[in-house]
């Protein structure tokens, strides 16, 4: 794994993330993984989804919003790998691992930092449907991936 | 001068590429730039409002100047995870 925020092509190695992360003062470790499901939310069915990302963009990002959520919520190592290219239903897009001593607080990190990356960052999708058409999907009118 | 534009998702389908360089007269702005674009592409029009942009990574108003070598990016709405 290159590192804890980064933009990636292949298969996200979930437990190596979550390694990365951890450390031994942390009691907590929790994961969010973003999946590709297999209908829309409008209720099409989806071959699959494309992802692409604004890389350099993107990684400061993540490392902004990491860096927030230490302000909120205290001691929380961050990590959030999001993979762009061609995915199938049932891969992971998005990987969000919050580690800390306390378990409240990497509930609240993780859900913070995967919110604001979807309202945030640099990043496209589009959905293939079984009928052969796509569209591009945005986060700020009523689709939520 | 030369820029570098990057651009994603439908500016990217509009403009048939994601990576470009555009030619500009020295002191041109980004809104300039979006013009320029916007010649080559006319549908990117009905993106306007919504699209983002980026200079070197960091976003920019329509107002701000560019320089030679300049990299800018074109971000629709997102949708990431």
């Amino acid at each position: 794994m290159s590192g804890m925020f980064a933009i990636v092509e292949d298969t996200i190695d979930t437990s190596a993330l979550e390694a990365a992360t951890r450390t031994d003062a942390c009691g907590a470790v929790v994961t969010f993984y973003g999946i590709v499901r297999e209908r829309a939310d409008d209720g099409r069915g989806v071959n699959g989804l494309s992802y692409e990302a604004y890389e350099p963009m993107a990684v400061i990002e993540f490392e902004t919003i990491a860096k927030e959520a230490r302000e909120r919520f205290g001691d929380v190592r961050i990590a959030v790998v999001h993979r762009v290219g061609a995915l199938r239903i049932g891969d992971v897009a998005v990987a969000v691992v919050a580690a800390c001593p306390h378990r409240a607080q990497a509930f609240d990190a993780c859900e913070y930092a995967i919110d604001e990356v979807k309202r945030r960052a640099p990043i496209w999708k589009k959905e293939h449907y079984l009928e052969g058409d796509g569209e591009w999907i945005s986060n700020d009118c009523g689709h939520h991936g | 001068m030369r820029i570098h534009v990057r651009a994603f998702a439908r500016t990217r389908e509009l403009l048939g590429s994601g990576s470009l360089d555009v030619e500009l007269p020295a002191g041109s702005t980004v809104a300039d730039a979006w013009n320029a674009l916007e010649a080559r592409s006319p549908q990117l029009r009905d993106l306007a409002a919504s699209t983002r942009l980026a200079r070197n990574a960091r976003m920019v108003k329509r107002e701000d100047a560019l320089a030679d070598g300049d990299e800018l990016a074109l971000l629709p709405p997102v949708g990431g995870g």
